[in-house]
């Protein structure tokens, strides 16, 4: 960590807080799909309203089982990444990207079908706002302050301080 | 040990809690989603346990193999040319369509469908159509050199050419029992589509000429019989699993042209190329139109409006999961209401068909559960999809390709685990979708409201087949390797006598009863029903567009 001003230990508690959060919310998601063999992501691929003949491409016969093991293996990648503390980089990026495939799947877009939510939303939604969290979750690493980095980067460390 | 000890120095309880502190969150994330599944599952399994449905598909029908069957098909229309790429036949224009459209959307598997169905080892060979235009589509499509299909002018040369072992008919209602019973009578199969028959009285002759002949395979074109949900929703019924069923509630919905039966008219149609007297029958003498000939469901005279058309899908999807027979009391009303274009069936229909004495089991004191009413609501002006709904005291089961069951709240049967919590009314006890997992592609309103009701394509292994398919299969199972078709001679009278009491009641405006015993429907002294069935002004002003 080359920051020039060192966050508080309060600053860095709740951006631990959120990435444990983040990660958690992954994880759950992967370990729920991986025990439900019958689980798949074609219905909501299929009923995609935005980018429709690229998740129609996804969900086709050849693609669909790919994608499935995909998507689980990517939640419990990056769930256990983030928890853990490793690679959160990584993670953060991972999980970016596959949250912005959801929101491009059914975006909250004027004009465009909501089908069933549980809340109301215009342009931003929940998956757009924890993808903005993995944001801040890249630019602030806190891996070696809570996670197995600590370990890494206190060897590191070791030489010059001995 | 000693490189772990290595690892590990410098570092404080503090730091490794801080380095490891992660670990157990997984942990406890993990195996809080298996215990969540587990729950899910155990629940589930208990439940499916407890219901015990089992959604087998029929015995498969028995090998194809022998000499090819010898086909003939009267009536290359609509139904016709569907009911030949069943069996293995397909126009020209439409493999080109299909081709094409298959080109444009990778989704649109008919094409690859059809040239993947099983061979049904037959010959077409004859055909019989009285609209030049037609038949000679069919010879350019059928007549090859692995294939010689001849036409002929009649329907009685065609059964009595030698050249057919078996017939298909598809023409309009007013023909079916003529030409079936020529055929049965020479001895020839005979594949009949829906309404069986137009009359009351061609319902006894066709019976008693297949009691006659009961070497000649005789089956009627309701196809739903191999879907394979409502195999499913038989064994929820054997199992009592809704307890006793006291209203049914069928309908259909339609809100397009060609579901009001307003076809399209061949440019090429006129007295030249239609011989309208073969058409006509033993229906009134009316000049030659168009309009009767490519629309004939819209008058009595030739077809039979919603009662013949589409109450008898309901009917014997019902009559195939209850086997209920013949209702002892039919009324019905309706009436010309959204399409006021000079036809005289009804466009809204509503029947009501009571059944006394018959009862799918009860949960409840005995003697306190008997008789049922199913009901077919109609409507040719809205396609609000109402579904089909049995309810019973114990439980709701909605019935179409798909099947799912609910419990009902004040239900003796499930009323212990409803208040322990483990049943939700408002959650199915069962969900039974053949398709799930797939999306299929339907290309009109028409063609949807018949895949909704399963009257399209049902699930073999997970794999679409067309009902149809597996319905001439059967049928050709049965003139091969013996057997009775599941919608037999039996069966088709039971639905045309039912057909022809809704038409009845809703010609004379009053309740219809049938006596079981003498099997007659009763008429009061004087009443022709036959004469009243066929003409085309009897009924109430109401009726009269």
């Amino acid at each position: 960590m080359n920051q020039k001003e060192k966050l508080s230990s309060l600053q860095t508690i709740a951006l631990v807080l959120l990435r444990l959060f983040v990660g958690w919310h992954f994880l759950y998601e992967g370990v729920i799909k991986l025990y439900s063999p019958s689980w798949t992501a074609k219905g909501y691929l299929l009923s995609a309203t935005y980018m429709k003949s690229f998740f129609s491409w996804l969900a086709s016969e050849s693609m669909i089982s790919i994608v499935d093991t995909l998507n689980i293996a990517a939640l419990l990648l990056i769930g256990a990444g983030l928890i853990l503390g490793f690679k959160t980089k990584l993670a953060s990026i991972l999980g970016i990207g596959l949250l912005l495939m959801y929101y491009l799947a059914h975006p909250p877009f004027p004009g465009y079908p909501q089908g069933l939510t549980e809340g109301s939303y215009w342009i931003v939604n929940k998956n757009l706002i924890e993808a903005a969290a993995l944001l801040v979750i890249f630019l602030f690493p806190t891996s070696t302050s809570f996670g197995l980095e600590r370990l890494f980067a206190k060897k590191e460390i070791k030489p010059s301080t001995t | 040990m000693a490189e772990d000890k290595k690892l590990f120095k410098g570092f404080s309880r503090r730091d490794l809690l801080k380095s490891l502190g992660g670990i157990p969150i997984l942990g406890a994330v993990w195996f809080a989603g298996i215990d969540q599944n587990k729950k899910a599952k155990l629940e589930r399994d208990f439940l499916l346990e407890k219901l015990n449905i089992k959604a087998t598909p029929p015995p498969e029908s028995g090998p194809m193999s022998g000499d090819p069957l010898r086909i003939g098909l009267i009536g290359f229309g609509i139904r016709g040319e569907q009911l030949m790429r069943s069996l293995g036949f397909a126009t020209n224009e439409w493999l080109e369509d299909m081709a094409a459209s298959a080109a444009r959307n990778p989704n649109d598997k008919r094409l690859e469908d059809f040239r993947a169905q099983e061979n049904l080892n037959v010959k077409l060979t004859a055909i019989c159509d009285i609209f030049d235009v037609r038949a000679e589509d069919a010879l350019r499509s059928f007549n090859k050199e692995n294939n010689t299909c001849k036409r002929y002018a009649n329907y009685l040369d065609l059964i009595h050419s030698g050249e057919v072992d078996a017939i298909i008919i598809a023409t309009p209602d007013h023909w079916h029992a003529p030409m079936a019973i020529a055929a049965i009578e020479a001895g020839i199969h005979v594949y009949l589509e829906k309404p069986m028959t137009h009359t009351v009285q061609e319902t006894y002759e066709l019976r008693e000429a297949c009691r006659k002949n009961p070497k000649a395979v005789f089956a009627v074109g309701h196809q739903h019989r191999q879907t394979q949900s409502f195999l499913t929703a038989m064994d929820a019924l054997a199992k009592n699993t809704l307890g006793h069923v006291s209203l049914i509630m069928t309908t259909t919905n339609r809100n397009d042209d060609n579901g009001a039966w307003q076809y399209d008219i061949h440019p090429e149609a006129s007295p030249k190329t239609i011989d309208w007297n073969a058409f006509l029958g033993t229906a009134p003498k009316v000049p030659f139109n168009t309009e009767h000939f490519f629309r004939w469901r819209k008058w009595w005279a030739y077809g039979s409006g919603l009662s013949g058309d589409l109450l008898t899908h309901d009917y014997d999807r019902i009559n195939c999961i209850l086997n209920m027979g013949i209702p002892k009391y039919v009324t019905a009303s309706g009436g010309i209401y959204t399409h006021r274009d000079g036809r005289n069936v009804p466009d809204v229909m509503h029947v009501n068909m009571e059944f006394p004495d018959f009862t799918t089991g009860g949960t409840q004191r005995e003697d306190k559960e008997k008789g049922m009413t199913l009901v077919y609501s109609a409507t040719l002006g809205n396609q609000f999809e109402r579904g089909t709904v049995l309810m019973g005291h114990d439980a709701s089961m909605e019935l179409g390709n798909t099947l799912t069951i609910y419990a009902d709240p004040r239900s003796t049967k499930y009323k212990d685990l409803i208040e322990e919590g483990r049943i939700d009314p408002q959650v199915p006890i069962f969900q039974y979708d053949p398709s799930a997992g797939g999306v299929d592609a339907v290309t009109s309103a028409t063609a949807k409201y018949f895949a909704d009701k399963g009257l399209l394509w049902t699930y073999r292994d997970g794999k679409r087949v067309d009902s149809t398919f597996l319905h001439i299969r059967e049928w050709l199972s049965c003139i091969r390797n013996g057997g009775e078709p599941s919608c037999g001679i039996q069966e088709g009278f039971e639905e045309a006598i039912a057909a022809h009491m809704a038409g009845l009641s809703y010609k004379v405006g009053r309740k219809v009863e049938w006596d079981e015993e003498k099997e007659v429907i009763i008429a009061l002294p004087g009443e022709d029903l036959d004469a009243i069935l066929l003409d085309n002004d009897y009924g109430l002003p109401i009726q009269k567009a």
